[in-house]
């Protein structure tokens, strides 16, 4: 078995495959394991950058990090994705929240080298060309926030909580978006908007 | 943050000699150099926190292929360690046949954490205590032990009230282990030898004078997946607590009955919010077994569930909570329709 536990001398190089003892350490891709990079990746030297392939709203993005870098921070302060907002920093606020696969999640409470390999959708990769995603269009039709800024985090929850199946009712959404904080206290304009865009997002 | 080293493992031999290598053997499995990580919503934040300072992290989830697995199909549940909270919350046969589960998942933190955690992480979250989560207090028996307990006499409103010592009162926070230790779940733990199976109830330790030691996973070992006997379509998770939705339990109760023409023939209850680790009031089931039920029986029972309580400055109300929650959860599990 190569070694793994530090690479401390040589600097490292996370491409390296382990050579899997015995081929134990192959996984089968099903539909599960291809939602994540189920690479094994030998531990580096802490004080070193690690390059790391993002995917982000469709692209590549080849980015060299600190392994303590979380997505919120990659997207935010490396690819200058500022929309995903830091509102805590330790998942109480949802301001974060970004889709993983098609999962919503909270971004400053997900390291980045631990994101490879998986689909990272943000607010910047909902519209396309001059058509807002409907429920961008729905938020601003119901004037469903004051300042703004836990916006991108309610729309990307909003969008994920209709295709759960969890906009059924008033009560539904209220209980299954809680988990995005509104200062300004929207809440009753922010779950008009869900009502609104659902029908559309369901027909896809 | 401190610096740490990121890993990834994808078969589980290697992740157990990864972190049993780096448990240190006088020291706590949370205080280890290298952690695992799961869904990361209490590691990363503890450590943004700088209350947990591991060196190396070690990337369980993948894992994940081999042990999210969720089995409802036989006399038993199986649950794989890495299934995400969210998905078994979902689960329809989980919803039907043990509501219990699936509502103590459900209630549980916000849909984007209930995503990202998973089952075995969740068992092993770590307490909201204010004082242990931050490291300006000194005094933190559990973060530094013999340091002393900011709580005891400070704000102590959200403590625990059962399973206390001298030593610390912080609240066990979660709710999906109250179902577990109600339906008498076991777990499968993977280890340096092999994979070990142990009853639910055996995996937290109160705190008594070591408050540092939270479970007793021995270095290296991992929660693989947990097995719940048995159906139980006639239960309920009960949640009381500040706001309606995406808080922790002031208090809760996980109930689960088997009733018969009219009699109670199995009962069982667990409390959460209100004790140090997750709590089984087996003096309450023993008042319900074979009885028939009334609403002065679920008092009795309530009321035996709290016998041993002791509130503190803050957290006194709890006891009066906690009763009425118990009764409640009882009325609402003898009347569901099954």
């Amino acid at each position: 078995m190569p070694e793994h536990s530090s690479s401390r001398s040589s600097g490292f190089d996370r491409r390296a495959f382990m050579a899997g003892a015995a081929g134990s350490a192959l996984v089968p891709m099903t539909a599960r394991a291809a939602a994540q990079d189920a690479r094994p990746v030998t531990a580096q030297d802490p004080s070193l950058p690690v390059d790391v392939t993002l995917r982000v709203n469709g692209k590549d993005k080849r980015l060299s990090l600190d392994a303590r870098t979380t997505v919120l921070d990659a997207l935010r302060e490396h690819l200058k994705l500022t929309g995903s907002k830091k509102g805590c920093d330790h998942g109480q606020c949802g301001a974060c929240t970004v889709l993983i696969g098609d999962r919503r999640v909270v971004s400053c409470l997900t390291l980045a080298l631990a994101a490879e390999g998986q689909e990272i959708t943000t607010i910047e990769g909902l519209a396309t060309d001059d058509h807002l995603h409907p429920m961008q269009q729905a938020f601003i039709d119901n004037d469903a926030f004051q300042c703004g800024y836990c916006t991108p985090g309610q729309i990307m929850s909003a969008i994920a909580c209709v295709k759960e199946g969890h906009a059924g009712s008033d009560a539904d959404i209220r209980e299954y978006i809680s988990g995005n904080i509104c200062r300004c206290a929207a809440y009753p304009n922010i779950v008009a908007a869900i009502k609104q865009a659902a029908p559309e997002i369901m027909k896809g | 943050m401190r610096p740490f080293s990121y890993q990834r493992v994808t078969d589980p031999d290697m992740a157990v000699q990864v972190l049993s290598a780096a448990a240190a053997a006088n020291n706590p499995l949370t205080k280890a150099a290298a952690q695992p990580l799961a869904g990361g919503t209490t590691l990363i934040d503890l450590m943004k926190l700088d209350v947990m300072r591991p060196a190396a992290i070690v990337d369980i989830n993948p894992l994940s292929e081999g042990w999210s697995a969720v089995d409802p199909g036989g006399e038993s549940l199986r649950l794989g360690a890495l299934a995400k909270m969210s998905d078994v919350a979902a689960h329809d046969e989980i919803q039907r046949n043990y509501p219990v589960v699936a509502n103590s998942l459900k209630l549980a933190a916000s849909a984007q954490l209930r995503n990202m955690a998973t089952l075995g992480g969740n068992v092993m979250q770590r307490t909201r205590c204010s004082y242990f989560r931050d490291v300006s207090y000194e005094n933190c028996n559990k973060r530094n032990p013999g340091s002393g307990c900011a709580a005891m006499d400070g704000v102590n409103r959200m403590h625990a009230v059962l399973g206390t010592s001298d030593q610390c009162i912080a609240t066990y926070p979660g709710d999906f282990a109250q179902a577990l230790i109600a339906l008498d779940a076991s777990i499968e733990i993977t280890g340096r030898s092999g994979t070990r199976s142990m009853p639910f109830a055996e995996l937290h330790k109160a705190p008594g004078n070591t408050p540092e030691i939270e479970t007793t996973l021995q270095p290296g070992e991992l929660i693989s997946a947990f097995v719940i006997p048995g159906r139980w379509p006639r239960s309920v998770y009960l949640k009381a607590r500040d706001r309606q939705s995406y808080e922790f339990a002031l208090s809760s109760a996980a109930v689960a009955l088997d009733v018969q023409d009219g009699t109670i023939s199995d009962a069982r209850v667990a409390l959460g919010g209100v004790a140090t680790v997750p709590w089984r009031a087996r003096e309450a089931e023993a008042l319900l077994k074979g009885q028939r039920f009334d609403d002065a029986l679920a008092q009795r029972a309530a009321d035996a569930a709290f016998a041993d309580a002791r509130g503190r400055q803050h957290n006194g109300f709890k006891i009066a909570l906690g009763k009425r929650v118990v009764a409640r959860a009882l009325q609402q599990a003898v009347t569901m329709e099954i």
